[in-house]
């Protein structure tokens, strides 16, 4: 909302500067966005007369011309077209300052000398847009006479400062210029002043005009209507215009800018009807039929649909009500007699109809917050007081007031006391009284307040809402900070907070970069991953109202962002890359959903770069241990996403806490990545539950170990897990451990064999091994390797 | 014999100085001392001597004896520190080449950000818990007293999956949750990732992060809300750190407020950072509103509490001088490695 300082004097006196003013408003409540003096930049622009014009000497395009600006009489060069002598104009002395930085000095244009310059409109940085076409073009001429060497900026109201108030969505009462002033009394502690309504003279009586007929009570509140008979359509005067121009209102006839000037004074939104256009002369507010149209005063067709109120006519609707009016009843150059509307509408509807209609007005957005259903009268009788006023129209007697339900004020009880405890002041309760009297509550002071809340405040209903009205003038800033008092809590993390945090710096110590990446996902996003379309991952979450077709469903999976991150990374010549990310993937329990779903959180590890299969593998590994899971198990895994024969699942006690292994090539072709990439999926939830941070001491073994190594032949296709199974089944209870140590395939190994070494540490915690005892169950391994896997033993 | 003696006294004296290696040196104990050696032959000629000549011969052989032993320990001593010497000195590296390091990675400025706040809370008796991000609508508004008809609401602010669950649109949620399910005193922050129908842009984006923080307790005033929260931005942004809070309005809380701190780029006097306001807008509080209390079954003549949210994007934004929302997300290894 924006309002200009001098309007605001109007009604607060306020002494202070602007700057001031907006940190005192901002600290009680109303926050000041942006303060803007107009004239800042202009400086020793004055009101000069023409004398004379003479055509250069040395250019055919240039005249020099003589110009009275008060004190003296200076010579200035000029190509402008559009002066003669007489004019007054705007005219930069030399050492003027003009919008952008320009600075005018003595100048000598084809040898004549120059002493300043006559302003444009546009050199002014006036709003052109609300100029009229000749003024636009040239040297502005000034339509007045004023006294020569007069600062123009007075003139163009450029010695204005207007502030721009950032409102919340509570306050529609500080919709208006008054409504502010209101806010500045309270926190100056200045009187408001409102303007006394009076009307000179009333002529007729309405009842022998129009008649109004409201159909919908729910939805219009309130409609007052009155008439301005002996209408003469012209310009409103210039103090008007400025006005409404430094508010961001356009000028467009004295009719409709008093409307205007009206809703931004007070905050309610008027309509002027040509009456003689109105089929009977009279209003009917009623729901609109379906498919009915209506050309608003913007020029567009509008359908509408009986969701949407509408004034109208005795046949058809003449506006949208509370939104805009159409163009059947507009005032124009022939109108003569006028019927005025300040009504009141349900909030929601206007929203509702606003929003249908992708159309927002300053009306509309001051009924959708609420306009208080007590201004409509005086705001009618400001509007005809203004009218007649400025002679724009016979105001006729009385006016029309449909008003079913009046709203009454509420009454609040509150204990000083207990404020002062809530907010943790301690102030007197005569100054408590004293901040909501400014705020235009009426106070019952006793040992608890009966307060009345006058029905512009609707968002006060609680004491707590009381104890803000006062806490904010008697300063937050001036509340003493303290700490709780009370029963201490203790902070701690939860396990899993622990868990995670163990994990994301072990990520960090092996060279992971955690990343972060979006929720959403698409059906064509996880097309890329080639699952199969009755894949648990397809089935998504999808959103009612996505922000296009990529944002659509809630991600399954963490795969794709990886593989999007990689191939961004890869795209700026990254040459290697570890990242990780723990984040939720979204898992519908039923579909169509009715239920929150299961929201698990899940870890996805991506490596590429001068790395194998056995990095990742290392990875997870690492992680599993420092979790405090030693039972698991890798097995070989098939998924259309991962290469075939490079993907394995972690078991842990038969339950899969995820796979890892290298990217399919069509997969990673599906996202214009030609390296091969290493990702693993986790699901954390499981790992948590699975991991054990708990330590525990084990004594230091006492005796001496036994080693002996193994070198076997064996088929190449048998997986060294299945040689360890054996030593870990054989071994029975005095291996302490055992480690490959080598993987040979080449010349002295058969074709379709390996040889795999392993050394086993053989060691009692109760006594030393006798050789005997290591050899039995030494060859008990080696038999049983032969046996199962159909192993050699290599010498 | 004795000049025999002599004379090896004399070859251990003046040529062992001459020996330049181990190897020779081990020869010359073996020309000397070994079985075929010098001495050992004047030894084996003692048979031969008189009773007499004996132990005086035989004195004499021993003191020879352990003066070649010290001459050759002597020499082997020097020969050694010779050739530590020259293998040290070829052994000599450029200490100024680049080490030899194991790559370490580095958390997410988001979480770096996050686990610097949640530790601050940590300290002040909060714990930290999280809840979910697809909510019933009940919980993301109507707890909250959010108004039926506000615009908050609509399709154009908020994702819905349906009329009843939708992506919270902010962490407060979580806020009813918790007072459901526990008894004050309460202390809490929440974590986590919320949703938004914003385009992304510069400084906006559909997901985004805030924390949220609640404490419900009996006697707690809206003077124990500013002073934690002071304490929390003096231990962020830096103990010169001065706040404001300033009148606001939320549903859920009663009074509100907006906190600023004093930017901590240039302490208050104004500049890029805080575009010349000398403050920055740091999060939102309030008191917790007396029907969000009843909501959840706690008596507001009771206990009050307060609660505030902010947005952890946006704060780690201005606490790195990033000027781009969309590079917390991009995930350019550039970009995260400078977080180190």
């Amino acid at each position: 909302m924006l309002a200009s300082y001098k309007w605001l004097n109007d009604y607060v006196e306020i002494d202070i500067s602007p700057k001031e003013l907006a940190d005192k408003m901002t600290m009680s409540g109303t926050k000041v966005e942006k303060i803007e003096e107009l004239g800042k930049e202009i400086s020793k622009v004055v009101v000069g007369k023409i004398l004379e014009i003479n055509q250069h000497p040395n250019a055919d395009r240039l005249v020099v011309t003589k110009v009275d600006v008060g004190s003296e009489i200076i010579q200035i060069v000029t190509g402008a077209k559009n002066i003669s002598e007489g004019d007054y104009i705007p005219v930069a002395l030399v050492g003027s300052t003009l919008p952008g930085g320009v600075n005018i000095g003595k100048s000598k244009l084809r040898g004549i000398e120059s002493h300043g310059m006559m302003c444009s409109a546009q050199e002014l940085s006036l709003d052109i847009e609300s100029l009229p076409h000749e003024q636009v073009v040239g040297i502005y001429i000034l339509k007045e006479k004023y006294p020569l060497g007069m600062d123009v900026k007075e003139i163009f109201g450029l010695d204005e400062v207007v502030i721009e108030f950032e409102l919340t969505y509570n306050r529609p009462d500080c919709l208006s210029i008054i409504g502010l002033a209101r806010e500045v009394s309270a926190t100056l502690n200045k009187p408001l002043i409102l303007p006394e309504i009076i009307i000179d003279k009333e002529v007729d009586n309405i009842k022998d005009f129009t008649k109004i007929d409201v159909l919908e009570p729910e939805y219009c509140t309130r409609f007052i209507a009155k008439i301005i008979k002996d209408v003469k359509i012209g310009q409103s005067p210039k103090w008007m215009q400025e006005r409404l121009a430094k508010v961001g209102v356009r000028s467009i006839n004295n009719i409709v800018d008093v409307t205007n000037y009206v809703m931004m004074e007070m905050g309610q939104p008027l309509h002027a009807y040509d009456y003689n256009k109105l089929a009977e002369n009279r209003i009917i507010v009623r729901k609109a039929y379906e498919g009915e149209k209506l050309v608003t005063l913007d020029d567009v067709e509008r359908t509408l649909d009986s969701s949407m109120l509408v004034i109208a006519d005795a046949k058809n609707p003449l506006g949208i009500a509370g939104v805009m009016g159409g163009g059947n009843s507009e005032v124009d150059e022939n109108t003569n007699i006028i019927l005025l509307e300040a009504a009141n509408f349900d909030s929601n509807s206007v929203r509702q109809t606003a929003k249908k209609l992708g159309l927002r007005t300053e009306a509309s957005s001051r009924y959708e917050k609420g306009v208080d259903l007590n201004l409509q009268e005086l705001a009618m009788k400001r509007a005809a007081q203004l009218l007649e006023e400025i002679n724009a129209g016979t105001i006729v007697e009385n006016h029309i007031d449909i008003y079913n339900k009046p709203l009454e004020s509420q009454y609040i009880t509150i204990d000083p006391k207990w404020v002062n405890k809530f907010i943790g002041i301690d102030i007197s309760a005569e100054q408590m009284a004293d901040y909501l009297e400014r705020l235009d509550m009426e106070v019952e002071i006793g040992d608890q307040f009966e307060i009345k809340v006058p029905t512009f405040r609707q968002d006060l209903k609680l004491p707590e809402d009381i104890a803000e009205e006062i806490a904010r003038l008697y300063g937050y800033d001036k509340i003493p900070s303290t700490l709780m008092s009370g029963i201490t809590v203790q902070g701690k993390r939860t396990y899993k907070q622990k868990l995670e945090d163990r994990v994301k710096d072990l990520m960090v110590a092996q060279g992971g970069n955690e990343i972060c990446t979006n929720s959403f996902t698409s059906a064509q996003f996880l097309d890329r991953l080639n699952v199969s379309s009755d894949d648990d991952m397809k089935k998504t979450l999808m959103l009612i109202n996505p922000l296009g077709e990529e944002n659509s469903m809630m991600r399954t999976t963490l795969v794709d962002n990886m593989m999007q991150v990689i191939n961004h990374n890869i795209n700026h010549n990254i040459e290697e890359a570890f990242f990780f990310e723990i984040a939720k993937t979204y898992h519908p329990i039923e579909l169509p959903i009715k239920n929150l779903p299961n929201e698990k959180n899940t870890l996805c590890v991506g490596i590429y770069g001068d790395v194998d299969f056995f990095n990742i593998k290392g990875i997870i590994e690492n992680l599993l241990e420092e979790c405090g899971i030693s039972k698991y198990e890798f097995q070989k895994f098939n998924s259309s996403t991962f290469h075939p024969g490079r993907t394995a699942q972690v078991m842990v006690q038969d339950k899969v806490l995820g796979i890892l292994g290298e990217i399919h090539p069509d997969v990673t072709e599906n996202y214009d990545v030609s390296q091969r990439v290493y990702i693993g999926e986790f699901d954390f939830d499981l790992i948590c539950k699975k991991g054990d941070l708990e330590k525990r001491y084990k004594e230091l073994p006492k005796y001496p170990a036994v080693i002996r190594d193994i070198a076997l032949q064996l088929k190449e296709g048998i997986p060294a897990r299945e040689v360890e199974k054996i030593i870990e089944a054989q071994g029975s209870d005095i291996i302490e451990s055992y480690s490959l140590f080598d993987v040979y395939q080449g010349e002295q190994i058969p074709k379709g064999y390996k040889s795999l070494a392993y050394s086993i540490v053989y060691r009692r915690q109760d006594g030393t091994l006798t050789d005997k005892e290591v050899g039995r169950v030494h060859n008990k391994i080696v038999k049983d390797l032969q046996y199962k896997l159909d192993a050699n033993l290599r010498e | 014999m004795k000049r025999q003696l002599e004379e090896i006294r004399e070859i251990a004296e003046k040529e062992l100085v001459q020996v330049e290696n181990m190897n020779q040196l081990e020869e010359f104990r073996v020309r000397l001392l070994g079985k075929k050696g010098l001495l050992t032959q004047v030894l084996r000629g003692m048979g031969k001597l008189s009773k007499e000549e004996r132990p005086e011969i035989g004195k004499l052989a021993n003191e020879v004896r352990s003066e070649v032993e010290r001459r050759l320990d002597e020499q082997k001593d020097l020969l050694k520190t010779k050739e530590n010497n020259i293998r040290l000195d070829k052994e000599r590296i450029d200490v100024t080449l680049p080490g030899k390091k194991k790559r370490i990675g580095n958390r997410h400025p988001l979480t770096l950000v996050l686990d610097e706040i949640k530790e601050i809370f940590l300290g002040m008796g909060f714990s930290s818990v999280e809840g979910p991000e697809v909510e019933l609508s009940y919980y993301n508004f109507d707890a909250l007293n959010v108004p039926e008809n506000h615009p908050a609401r609509d399709l154009q602010d908020t994702f819905y999956f349906n009329e009843d669950l939708v992506l919270r649109t902010q962490t407060s949620p979580m806020q009813v949750r918790t007072m459901e399910n526990n008894k004050p005193p309460i202390r809490v922050i929440v974590p986590g990732r919320v949703y938004r129908c914003d385009e992304i842009d510069a400084t906006h984006s559909p997901v985004f992060h805030q924390i949220e923080g609640l404490i419900v307790d009996k006697n707690i005033t809206m003077g124990d809300l500013k002073g934690s929260l002071d304490i929390f931005a003096k231990r962020l942004f830096g103990e010169n750190t001065k706040t404001r809070f300033r009148p606001h309005q939320f549903y859920f809380t009663e009074p509100s407020a907006e906190m600023d701190v004093s930017c901590f780029a240039c302490g208050g006097e104004g500049c890029r950072v805080c575009g010349d306001e000398g403050w920055i807008e740091i999060l939102g509080c309030g008191m917790v509103h007396p029907n969000v209390l009843k909501n959840c079954s706690i008596d507001p003549k009771v206990y009050s509490g307060f609660a505030f949210g902010m947005g952890l994007d946006r704060i780690t934004m201005i606490k790195y001088d990033i000027d781009d929302l969309r590079l917390l997300f991009e995930n350019d290894l550039r970009f995260l490695k400078q977080f180190k």
